[in-house]
């Protein structure tokens, strides 16, 4: 799916500069743990995150995730957005909560990109 | 922070301090390219005598939209610029007999070709021109720009920057084809401070790029990212004075060794299970301190040991066997 349509499916505002929207993304995880991320996120994912801090696109970058999109309409500090500028990594801002954003992305076909307890 | 992400190129307005942090490649480019590298050169011009219908014919046929109006002597001399705008004007009353003179603009606005693109964007935002004549410094005229001219200049530009990365990347990958000796490697070695959250996670961002370039497959460098960047955020946390991390790369092989000078690890067997934890609710709102960060770099690494002893300091040892010789051939 493309970022462009995730990005209308759950009404998010991009806050980094040069997002490129038309980047394929393979599935979705959500985690405020990131720790959890890099050990159960497959490459190429949406994350779902409610935590702001840069440690978000450190992780995301170490990660190979796709995009970060913050719930519930959180807006994380510029330093978080400068980082994610550097780095090339998309942030966006949805309005809902993890739950219903996951349900909508996956409603509209996008997989879970989430490694199962091995 | 707050410019359309659509529109790097328009920064006619002022660029302050705050602004200034957030310069992206695109605008430092629009500094350091000049107009003279991104003019064209090649160009047409009118001269003041010629009629509007001659402009006409010539504008149709060159697929031009105006053109700068160059009086005959030695050295020619720029008098005017005569846009697409004047031709119609002349069109409206049926006067295309009359000469460019009478249509042209008199007052122009030139860009010089040792200035800085960014000059040139800053008149294109602040006067309704389509294109700036181009003068050296005797004032002659050696070309002409418009802001589709920026456009390519600066594609061009990024463009040969990926290219030298790209050669960069292939030098990096040859590395350890071209040094003979009886054992190769390469050391990386990054300083970690105690509680330094603020750059949490630099240095393995920085071990994955360079892995990348040295032709690991994207897996790999996701893996070694990731064990990494787990035990780096262990010395911020967890250690007194900060540690190093030390990256071994040689065929076959890479080695990361993590290592601190205290405070030690009192248990280490309970240290290794997962969701024991130590970490303070400062660091477990980072989204780290849940007790899984030994855990995952073990799912990441082929082994791994881990040595401590109180009041001395901490070593952790990764191995990551490569299946095959890193460069992986391209």
């Amino acid at each position: 799916m493309k970022l462009r349509t995730i990005v209308e499916l759950i009404e998010g505002q991009v806050l980094s500069e040069a997002a490129d929207l038309d980047r394929e993304v393979q599935g979705g995880c959500g985690a405020d743990l990131m720790s959890d991320v890099l050990a159960y996120s497959l490459s190429n994912a949406v994350l779902l995150t409610g935590l702001c801090n840069p440690q978000v696109v450190r992780t995301a970058q170490i990660a190979d995730v796709a995009a970060v999109v913050f719930v519930r309409g959180k807006r994380p500090p510029n330093g978080t957005i400068d980082l994610a500028n550097q780095e090339g990594i998309p942030l966006v801002s949805s309005p809902y909560g993890m739950f219903e954003i996951a349900g909508r992305l996956y409603h509209a076909g996008l997989p879970s990109c989430e490694a199962c307890l091995d | 922070m707050n410019k359309p992400a659509s529109s790097p190129l328009r920064i006619s307005r002022a660029i302050t301090d705050k602004a200034a942090g957030v310069i992206t490649r695109i605008e430092e480019l629009s500094y350091d390219l000049k107009v003279g590298e991104v003019m064209t050169r090649r160009l047409q011009t009118v001269q003041p005598e010629m009629r509007m219908g001659a402009v006409l014919d010539l504008f149709r046929t060159a697929r031009i939209s105006g053109a700068p109006v160059v009086a005959a002597g030695e050295p020619a001399k720029l008098v005017g610029v005569l846009s697409l705008e004047d031709l119609i004007h002349a069109l409206q009353i049926n006067d295309l007999r009359a000469p460019v003179s009478e249509y042209m603009t008199t007052k122009v606005i030139t860009a010089r070709a040792t200035d800085p693109v960014v000059e040139a964007l800053k008149t294109f935002g602040a006067r309704n021109v389509g294109r700036l004549p181009v003068v050296d410094e005797a004032g002659q005229l050696v070309g002409i720009l418009t802001k589709g001219d920026i456009t390519d200049g600066v594609l061009q530009a990024l463009q040969k920057e990926y290219q030298a990365e790209e050669v960069r990347r292939y030098r990096a990958s040859h590395l350890f084809e071209d040094i003979i000796s009886d054992r190769t490697s390469l050391i990386l070695r990054y300083r970690i401070e105690a509680r330094d959250f603020t750059h949490g996670g630099n240095a393995s961002s920085n071990i994955k790029r360079a892995l990348l370039r040295l032709g690991a497959d994207a897996q790999l460098a996701r893996r070694c990212g990731i064990a990494a960047y787990e035990a780096e955020m262990n010395l911020i946390i967890h250690t007194i004075e900060g540690g190093t991390v030390k990256l071994e790369i040689e065929p076959g092989l890479i080695k990361i060794e993590v290592t601190d000078t205290g405070p030690g690890i009192p248990d280490v067997d309970l240290a290794r299970e997962p969701g024991y934890s130590t970490a303070t609710d400062e660091v477990r709102e980072l989204g780290f301190g849940a007790g899984m960060g030994l855990t995952n770099i073990q799912r990441c690494v082929d082994d791994m040991q881990l040595e401590s002893t109180m009041g001395v300091g901490t070593q952790l040892t990764m191995h990551i066997h490569l299946p095959e010789e890193i460069p992986p051939r391209a």
